[in-house]
């Protein structure tokens, strides 16, 4: 029998395949036979999925729970080896990439169905895949900067998909370029791993001594904020907003964007150790959620308003990390895939509805044709907003909690604040696009069922899956904390405070509720019974409001400093040293330099060139017989090759 | 004693062949000298029981190499070359040199005679069927090499085409 | 007469091989260079095919079959790069190309 645990590289070998069949139509094909690759490419991620199910099933029977699997040696010295590691942690990272993967593959084929590119866009997804599993899968750091460059490279050119359009390959270049900067931090962060431990094998680096690594684990996090957009590297997933609408829920939503908080669960051995770096994290984790979920308040496209509101989810799960709440982290990670790629395809299902328009305001009243979509929209809204009993209630509950529980009352606030803000934002978005009396488009229509169903399945996921990670002080039977069951006892175990009060918990718990309903009520109420009210808000906090929509002016801040300011005004300033100091200094060099020249003239004619024409000939005349020799004949050459072999002969002729 | 008449004549016409080959003025001549050269190999060929070889030389030299080699012959312009000098300036030093390279070749056959024998002619008796004990061996022992030959003659043919073809 | 044995056939292919590398030294015309590699590869036949039936073994025809096929090929590239050369070069002399000085 085969055993699924045993073949465990068949999961990333599913969608390398279908990635070869697409990127093969796409050059071979032109455009004909769609349906292969329709029916092939969602296929072989469906398999993935059900093969990545198989393993983990048998891998929870297994006492370990750790399945290695050594493929061949790569750089045996640094312990990297083409070798697949399936523990709890990877075994949720495959189901959330393949699965949702799947739905999102499913969705493509109805929304992509009139592309052109249809089979490339296929492969690229398929890759993708491939990568992100080898990402999440890999046993040691070197395979996951393999994978890491190889979803970088995939989200590149899916970003610029469209690349007849100027705005989506600028911005696949910039996501390429910012994310650049991350990863030449994970690159040194390997390096250094390998000069401390001797090896960058995970399985390795378990006990690490306290101290000395604090170094070590901020060059991780730099490359981890670079992949999940933290502050300050956040710059380019808004932009990557250009690639098709799928593209931004499986990359830019649910899986690429939170390698980076893999990268740092995985490592948690080191971070666990290194209290600073900790901190760090969580800060950047906390400022980014709300500066990010401040920005997302006032943005005007749909896609942006999510994708700011991907960057502040992103925060928290930072924030849960720094915390040394890991297992909360990832619990994070999993509901928010659900209720994200559910709103992103919610979203893609209105954009395509109404002919590609982007822009909140001009929707609006769409509740009566989009019945589908609204209802799931409303599930995965509710959910991100944290209202008790949908997935992200549980998650954004226990990383608040955790935060409190931390002692860190700044982290707690900022946290409540910005589940405020979510709140908000996300009804904010509602309103304008579903409820509003504006005119709709009379051809506004719901998609194929390709697009239906994965709507959805995922809007049931979105509902469901926080009850596999209940509140501790709730008392429920294991089944309903088999996540952290599951997966907590994977990472560094940090000394950390007991559960505290029971009352506490449920205070808290009672907070972030009161605070999520706060924001929806708000919402409604500015935009629903009082639609005048956020356009004087504007007039009347005009400076916030235009720093708010530009974005803090980050990218402004970047274009002044780093492309103006480094490379054109550098430039400026090299060419004012140019001409005042270094042109003064050839000028004067010059004068000396003709000068010397004329002495060295008439020494050069009358000593030198005598020596040199007599040195010339001298080579000349010995250089005569290898010039004859050196002829460029064939057979001079072949002739000289059997004189040789005379010559060997000889030798044996006469040495008898 | 008909095997001793028939390896002299064979090893004449190889001899004779391959003297005109490299001697004669026009090139279409040095071709049939080749000819008659390569045929009289075959001939050596048969005379040592390899049947199978002999066809081989005759189809793949006489028929086919010649035969590439007259095309090329009549595609190149040589008839100004065969006015001209047949023989390079070292011609000399070259017809030394080879000479000397067989004086020391009988020279080692000479001092080192009696190292070995060869066998009598009666005992020349491979088995029957040739071509059989060829196809087993090849087909079994060499069939990687024989595989890898096949592939160096598509190259070869693919080079050949490339590098022969009209260029852009 | 006595009875031919395997020098016999020895001496006939180092003969051909000689007759063979006098051609490819002295001759200007190219074709006729290529012709006499054949020659001498058909000398190396002689040898192989001399042994083998001297040894009872027919590994030596196969490997006469090899070299056959290995002139095939070598004549069929070498006649290309001719044409090449003539086209290029305008010419099929061998003391006219100097072109292995680069």
């Amino acid at each position: 029998m085969v055993s699924a645990l045993d073949q465990l590289w068949m999961i990333p070998l599913f969608p390398l395949v279908g990635a070869a069949e697409a990127l093969l139509m796409a050059i071979f094909a032109r455009g004909r036979w769609k349906r292969a690759v329709s029916v092939f490419c969602p296929g072989m991620v469906l398999l993935s999925f059900v093969w990545s199910a198989a393993a983990v099933m048998t891998l929870s029977h297994e006492p370990a729970r750790v399945h290695q699997v050594i493929l061949a040696s790569w750089l045996p010295p640094m312990g990297a080896e083409w070798g697949i590691y399936l523990d709890p942690l990877s075994a949720v990272m495959i189901l959330i990439v393949t699965g949702i993967g799947f739905l999102i593959h499913l969705y493509s084929v109805g929304y992509m169905a009139h592309e052109s590119g249809y089979a490339r866009y296929f492969g690229c997804l398929n890759l993708f895949v491939f990568f992100m599993l080898v990402l999440v899968l890999a046993n040691n750091y070197a395979l996951l900067f393999a994978g890491w460059e190889g979803v970088g490279l995939c989200s590149y050119l899916l970003i610029g998909f469209f690349y007849r359009k100027h705005a989506a390959a600028a911005a696949g270049m910039k996501a390429f370029i910012v994310n650049r900067v991350g990863d030449a931090g994970l690159l040194l962060a390997i390096f250094m791993l390998f000069a401390t431990f001797g090896t960058i094998r995970f399985a390795d680096i378990v006990n690490v001594p306290a101290g000395g690594v604090t170094v070590l684990a901020l060059l991780l996090f730099a490359g981890a904020a670079g992949k999940s957009a933290q502050v300050p590297l956040h710059v380019w997933l808004p932009d990557a907003m250009e690639g098709p609408t799928p593209v931004s829920a499986l990359i830019h939503a649910a899986t690429m964007v939170t390698a980076g908080v893999y990268l740092i669960a995985r490592s948690s051995a080191i971070f666990g150790v290194s209290p600073e770096a900790s901190a760090l994290v969580a800060a950047v984790g906390a400022f980014t959620a709300i500066f990010a979920a401040m920005i997302a308040l006032v943005q005007n496209d749909i896609k942006k308003v999510l994708a700011y509101s991907t960057i502040s989810q992103l925060g928290y799960m930072f924030l849960a990390l720094g915390t040394g709440a890991w297992w909360v982290a990832i619990f994070h990670l999993f509901t928010h895939a659900f209720f994200k790629a559910l709103l992103f395809l919610g979203a893609g299902s209105v954009i395509h509805a109404l002919d590609g328009e982007q822009d909140l305001r001009r929707m609006g009243g769409l509740k009566k044709t989009l019945t589908i979509t609204h209802a799931t929209m409303f599930i995965a809204a509710v959910a991100i907003s944290g209202i008790p009993g949908l997935a992200g209630f549980f998650s954004k509950d226990a990383i608040l909690s955790e935060a409190f529980r931390a002692g860190s009352t700044a982290l707690y606030v900022v946290g409540l604040v910005t589940a405020g803000l979510t709140a908000f934002y996300m009804w904010r978005l509602m309103h304008l696009a579903f409820y509003g009396k504006k005119s709709v488009p009379i051809h506004a229509h719901e998609g194929p069922w390709t697009m239906r169903v994965p709507l959805i399945a995922l809007a049931a996921g979105s509902s469901l899956a926080g009850w596999i990670g209940v509140p501790e002080q709730w008392h429920t039977p294991a089944l309903f904390r088999a996540f952290p069951l599951w997966i907590a006892p994977v990472f560094h175990q940090a000394l950390r405070e007991p559960a505290g009060d029971p009352r506490m918990e449920w205070i808290l718990m009672g907070a972030s509720a009161a605070v999520a309903l706060v924001g929806v009520t708000l919402a409604r109420y500015f935009y629903h019974h009082r639609p005048a009210m956020p356009g004087s808000f504007e007039q009347s906090l005009r400076p916030l409001h235009g720093i708010l929509l530009n974005k803090w002016y980050v990218d402004e801040f970047y274009e002044r400093v780093f492309v103006s300011g480094l490379a054109k005004g550098g430039g400026r300033l090299l060419s004012r040293f140019d001409t005042g100091v270094v042109d003064g200094g050839v000028n004067g060099t010059a004068w000396l330099t003709r000068l010397s020249g004329r002495i060295s003239k008439w020494w050069d004619e009358w000593v030198l060139d005598g020596g040199i024409t007599l040195g010339a000939y001298f080579v000349k005349l010995l250089s005569y017989p290898v010039r004859v020799l050196q002829n460029g004949h064939l057979q001079s050459y072949a002739l000289v090759f059997a004189m040789g072999m005379v010559a060997l002969f000889s030798v044996y002729v006469f040495s008898r | 004693m008909l095997d001793v008449f028939f390896f002299y004549a064979f090893a004449a016409l190889v001899l004779g062949g391959a003297l005109l080959t490299v001697t004669l003025r026009n090139t279409v001549h040095c071709a049939i000298s080749l000819i008659a050269s390569l045929s009289g190999v075959a001939g050596i060929f048969l005379l040592q029981k390899a049947e199978f070889l002999f066809a081989v030389q005759i189809i793949v030299y006489v028929g086919g190499v010649m035969v590439l080699f007259l095309f090329v012959i009549m595609l190149v312009n040589l008839d100004t070359a065969a006015r001209d000098r047949q023989f390079n300036r070292q011609w000399i030093a070259a017809v030394a040199c080879v000479l000397a390279i067989g004086a020391e070749g009988v020279y080692f056959v000479r001092s080192g005679s009696g190292a070995w024998t060869f066998a009598a002619p009666s005992e020349f008796a491979l088995s029957a069927g040739n071509t059989e004990d060829i196809a087993r061996m090849l087909f079994s022992e060499y069939l990687v090499p024989f595989e890898i030959a096949s592939v160096l003659l598509l190259v070869a043919v693919v080079g050949s085409v490339l590098m022969a073809r009209r260029e852009a | 007469m006595a009875p031919i044995t395997t020098g016999h056939y020895l001496g006939l292919s180092a003969a051909l091989l000689l007759i063979g590398v006098a051609g490819v030294l002295t001759r200007r015309s190219i074709v006729v260079v290529l012709m006499s590699i054949e020659l001498i590869l058909n000398a190396v036949n002689i040898n192989l095919i001399a042994f083998s039936s001297n040894s009872q073994n027919v590994r030596g025809q196969i490997f006469a079959m090899f070299i056959i096929a290995d002139a095939v090929a070598e004549a069929a590239v070498g006649l290309g790069i001719l044409i090449a050369l003539f086209r290029n070069k305008d010419t099929v002399l061998a003391d006219e190309v100097d072109l292995l000085k680069w």
